[in-house]
């Protein structure tokens, strides 16, 4: 797969945007979308670990960090850091020296990678391919290596159940996640993640708010974003998952052995993917960066390129704040409910998870069909674009996608024919 | 029923030579039984109508004697150790004390163990008790599943609540005193 | 795990599963304390489960028969430390049975206040540290909160937050303060000014006011949460016949149906502190319970707490009630010298974790001849072994939980 850089603002400043980028210029572009991403990946992990330790004190009657940063502890995450940083790095004498060093490297790369296909504003992302979801399930999946190999490696006891437990949890609750997350993708017609926000967006349309497009309001789609957003808490080892470390049963479970900075790595990388498949929920679910009243879809439709850069930065904070509101979910789960026996969470997913998730994409299947017999129409959300079908996104697909509504409803009246 | 009336039960089920004694005065009244009877007397008394025995509250045992040759006149009891039985009724609300005698040591060589026989088989929590007085007051519970100390480490040397115990100046490199 | 190529066994199997043996402790995190379970496992399943003590051994019965009983006190409160002043309580009234010595109403009405405010303190500890066992935090904390209220009291009261020494044979060592600066927990938690002076009987009465409510709380968040009745219903059954034959006591018994209860039952020097008070005594199985939980499980002694809790505020409110009109003194002496008769006495109480039994043979002299504290929490690990077999690892914690213990107390 040759790198694709489309829809990069960066890009528009070092290309014309439709030949691909060679030379330095390529390697400008993606040494700064590293960075952007390395930024994306680490400061939402960061604060999310801060948030954590402030909510559960929250949750708990009882402060959280106070001190370091002034006001709220906020700088407790990088305290934590630079302390870790500083421990002792140690390898246990059973242990598998090489692997064991490689673990921690191989679950924030995975991770990091899903970052990557994530669209934080219209077309704000680094690689911004047609199979986006796909791809950011496939690296996020990678994870479970990782964390295989870091309790297979530990010459632990604890650390290999952690492991084995943690092999069989996020290979099952991948099914049924990523079921829930074509059910979208049946609804939208597309794998293409900014497809999928731009299906959702729109403007106010008879008096109806623009939110209405989002697929919650979807009946097939609201019950999936539940089932997905389970599976997803499952597949970020999230209480009341959090088999794999379960500490009053395996001690840490696969982290048994870490210590230091390899330790933090692997909660580094547990928070970003919090966020991932948060933001993965939003998206998909939630109207992705639209704010769901009018003012990102506004300030993109406008001609000035100041404007629909604005709408972008705002699209990106939008998303951002969605996803978050998730994060703080798992959270509030985590602090509330005691953990479910491996026994029981194959149980859950295994007999109840992946029948709902499969009924539900037949439902989605069927449903466009059902309904367009009744009422002509593929959904029943208020807005033109509701209706739309979208194209095959092709080299304009930019363009296209932005489009208002007129174009799209002829897409759906000729797709209601062929239907018929 | 009474001290009085469980002590003539037994006597009159297993004879004076097997119910060697008894105190009924005490403030809690003890029937003191031959070794070799007691998991007869124990099960007897469990599986009974009118005693039904079923709670083993204590089991331990008591070493009487006192390693100060000044203080011996005054200590008044003839050396020996007792295993001592605490026995209750859940559904009849009595309870009864039963005490085996043994010499300090069998045969009256030092370090070899008193012998009873295990009422682990009546009571399943008396394995436990009996491991216990095993391990700090040296009994040896014949015929018990598993007789390992269960307190003290395994290679613990002595038993604690001996009243001729020593304690040691040395255990693994670490000292004792 | 290591399987070497000269086993013979790989000749007869081409794939087939090791037994592992894991060690579950002395160094792990729930296992309450220094205890050690030997596991022999086939994944995640127990074929068995070897239970090592000891620990925490330090031979108290061995310092009991060098000290006089009142030297030992604080010993005591070292086994049982979540219950130190029911500890207290047990040894007291085994000496007072041994010498005959009667305690006045006064000392009595005390005790039943002081003790069944530690009840509550350990109940409280109890629920939180299992919800921490299978894996909730919250509640744990949310039981220190509260806790940390009475040891407040408890410091107000005799000077130590942990290990009181505070009931003593005859009595008590003080009397209860009258003013006390209002502990600053409660303060927080009832919106009233830090630096208030309240008595401590209306500071007992604050907290318990605001802790009855609290209780319905903790139900919703453990007792009816669904997860937390998967994880204990129907699970470390344990019936009436087995938890008797084991020697199980306090809320274990009675979770296993069988109702007996000390302060009821038990020997009239100590049900005879409880005659005037009304109490229910909880015992399995309840209406209340949900359809999954079978008498004698895991949900069923948890459940036996919680409802303990609920009848020791009464316990606590009556008292409060009686202290004032209460006659005599807190205490009669009790001279460290004073010679144990010649006669012996087995005693037990109702402690928070069970029937804690205090046996003294006194010889004429100031140091008994033989000490000896039967441990509850010893008898209610006992069928550990039997309870976790066949069982997945997960349901360890679970059952070890259930059933409460304390290390400190086991080991003595």
């Amino acid at each position: 797969m040759s790198l694709v850089l489309a829809n990069s603002p960066i890009l528009d400043l070092f290309g014309d945007g439709a030949a691909p980028l060679e030379g330095w210029p390529w390697l400008i572009v993606a040494l700064l979308h590293t960075i952007l991403i390395g930024l994306f990946f680490g400061i939402p992990a960061g604060v999310f670990i801060w948030a954590e330790r402030k909510v559960s004190g929250r949750i708990q009657d009882r402060l959280g960090p106070t001190r370091v940063g002034g006001r709220f502890g906020w700088l407790q995450s990088a305290a934590d850091g630079a302390k870790l940083i500083q421990k002792e790095d140690l390898v246990p004498k059973d242990a598998d020296s090489l692997l064991f060093r490689a673990a921690p490297y191989l679950v924030v790369v995975a991770s990091f990678g899903a970052f990557m296909f994530l669209p934080f504003g219209d077309g704000w992302s680094a690689v911004s391919t047609d199979v986006g979801l796909f791809l950011m399930f496939a690296m996020l999946s990678l994870e479970v290596i990782g964390v295989i190999l870091a309790g297979y490696c530990s010459g632990s006891k604890w650390a290999l159940f952690g492991a084995m437990r943690e092999a069989a949890q996020m290979i099952s609750y991948e099914i049924p996640m990523a079921i829930c997350g074509l059910v979208p993708v049946l609804v939208v017609g597309s794998l293409n993640l900014n497809e999928i926000v731009h299906y959702q967006s729109g403007g106010w349309s008879g008096g109806l708010p623009p939110f209405l497009n989002w697929n919650i309001f979807h009946p097939i789609a609201a019950p999936a974003f539940v089932l997905y957003f389970v599976c997803a808490t499952a597949s970020c080892k999230r209480a009341p998952f959090d088999l794999a470390e379960a500490e009053s049963e395996l001690v840490a479970g696969f982290l048994t052995e870490y210590s230091g900075m390899r330790w933090s790595f692997f909660f580094l990388a547990e928070y970003a993917s919090m966020f991932a498949v948060s933001a993965i929920a939003a998206i998909l679910f939630l109207g992705g960066w639209d704010d769901g009243i009018g003012i990102v879809s506004g300030l993109k439709s406008s001609d000035s390129a100041v404007m629909q850069f604005l709408g972008s930065a705002v699209g990106a904070v939008v998303l951002i704040a969605k996803a978050s509101k998730l994060v703080f979910v798992q959270i509030w789960v985590r602090w509330t409910l005691p953990r479910l026996r491996i026994d029981q969470v194959m149980t859950t997913c295994l007999k109840y998870l992946i029948p709902m998730s499969c009924a539900l994409f037949l439902a989605a299947a069927i449903y466009p069909l059902a309904l367009n017999q009744g009422t002509g129409r593929t959904d029943l959300r208020p807005s033109a674009i509701g209706d739309r079908v979208p194209t095959r996104p092709s080299a304009d697909s930019h363009a296209a996608s932005a489009s208002t509504a007129p174009a799209s409803t002829e897409v759906a009246a000729a797709h209601g024919e062929v239907a018929q | 029923m009474t001290a009085e009336e469980i002590r003539n039960l037994l006597v009159e089920q297993f004879g004076e030579d097997r119910i060697t004694g008894a105190n009924l005065e005490a403030i809690d009244p003890w029937v003191e039984v031959a070794p070799e009877a007691i998991v007869d007397v124990c099960r007897f008394l469990k599986s009974d109508e009118r005693t039904q025995f079923d709670h083993l509250n204590n089991l331990c045992g008591v070493d009487y004697f006192e390693p100060d040759e000044k203080k011996q006149k005054k200590f008044g009891h003839e050396p020996h150790v007792e295993v001592v039985y605490h026995l209750q009724s859940y559904s009849l609300k009595h309870r009864i004390t039963v005490k085996v005698v043994l010499p300090r040591w069998k045969d009256d060589k030092d370090g070899d163990l008193p012998e009873v026989p295990t009422v682990s088989g009546v009571w399943k929590i008396a394995d436990w008790h009996e491991r216990e007085a095993y391990d700090l007051v040296g009994i040896n519970f014949v015929g018990h599943p598993n007789l390992v100390r269960i307190l003290c480490a395994e290679d613990w040397v002595g038993h604690p609540l001996r009243k001729d115990y020593e304690f040691p100046l040395e255990y693994h490199g670490i000292r004792g005193k | 795990m290591s399987v070497t190529v000269e086993d013979p066994r790989i000749i007869e199997f081409d794939v087939r599963t090791d037994e592992m043996l894991v060690n579950m402790g002395p160094q792990h995190p729930s296992t309450h304390g220094v205890l050690r379970l030997l596991l022999r496992t086939d994944g995640e399943i127990i074929h068995e489960v070897t239970p090592h003590l000891g620990y925490l051994h330090r031979c108290a019965e061995k310092i009991g028969e060098n000290l006089s009983p009142v030297q030992w006190i604080p010993y005591t409160d070292r086994m049982d430390y979540l219950a130190a002043m029911n500890m207290n309580l047990g040894m007291a009234l085994a000496v007072e049975k041994l010498c005959g010595i009667e305690v006045p109403e006064k000392a009595m009405v005390l005790r039943v206040l002081i003790s069944e405010l530690n009840r509550i303190a350990s109940h409280l500890v109890g629920m939180g540290a299992y919800g921490l066992d299978l894996g909730t935090f919250s509640p744990f904390l949310y039981a220190f909160r509260e806790r940390e209220i009475i040891l407040d009291l408890f410091e107000e009261v005799c000077g130590a937050r942990l290990t009181y020494s505070y009931l003593t044979v005859g009595g008590a060592t003080h009397d209860l303060p009258n003013s006390i600066p209002i502990p600053p927990g409660l303060a927080s938690l009832t919106g009233r000014p830090q630096d208030e002076q309240v008595s401590w009987m209306d500071a007992v009465k604050m907290f318990l006011n605001w802790l009855e409510p609290r209780i319905k709380e903790y139900h919703t968040l453990l007792t009816r949460n669904h997860i937390f009745i998967k994880r204990t219903a129907g699970l470390g059954i344990m019936d009436r016949e087995m938890a008797i034959d084991y020697g199980c006591t306090g809320p274990v018994l009675r979770g296993s149906g069988v109702d007996w209860d000390l302060r009821r039952d038990g020997d009239p020097i100590y049900t005879r502190m409880y005659e005037g008070y009304t109490f229910e005594v909880p015992v399995a199985p309840f209406k209340d319970a949900p359809r999954e939980a079978v008498l004698g499980d895991n949900w069923c002694r948890f459940y036996v707490r919680m409802m303990e809790v609920v009848q020791a505020i009464s316990l606590v409110r009556q008292a409060i009630d009686k202290y004032p009109t209460a006659k005599g003194e807190y205490r009669v002496p009790f001279k460290m010298s004073t010679k144990l008769p010649k006669d012996e006495v087995y005693l037990e109480t109702e402690c928070p974790r069970g029937a804690m039994g205090f046996y003294f043979v006194g010889n004429d002299a100031a140091e008994p001849l033989r000490a000896r504290a039967k441990s509850s929490c010893f008898c209610n690990l006992s069928p550990t072994a039997p309870l976790c077999e066949g069982f997945l690892l997960a349901d360890i914690p679970a059952v070890v939980g259930s059933l409460d213990i304390v290390m400190g107390e086991i080991d003595r």
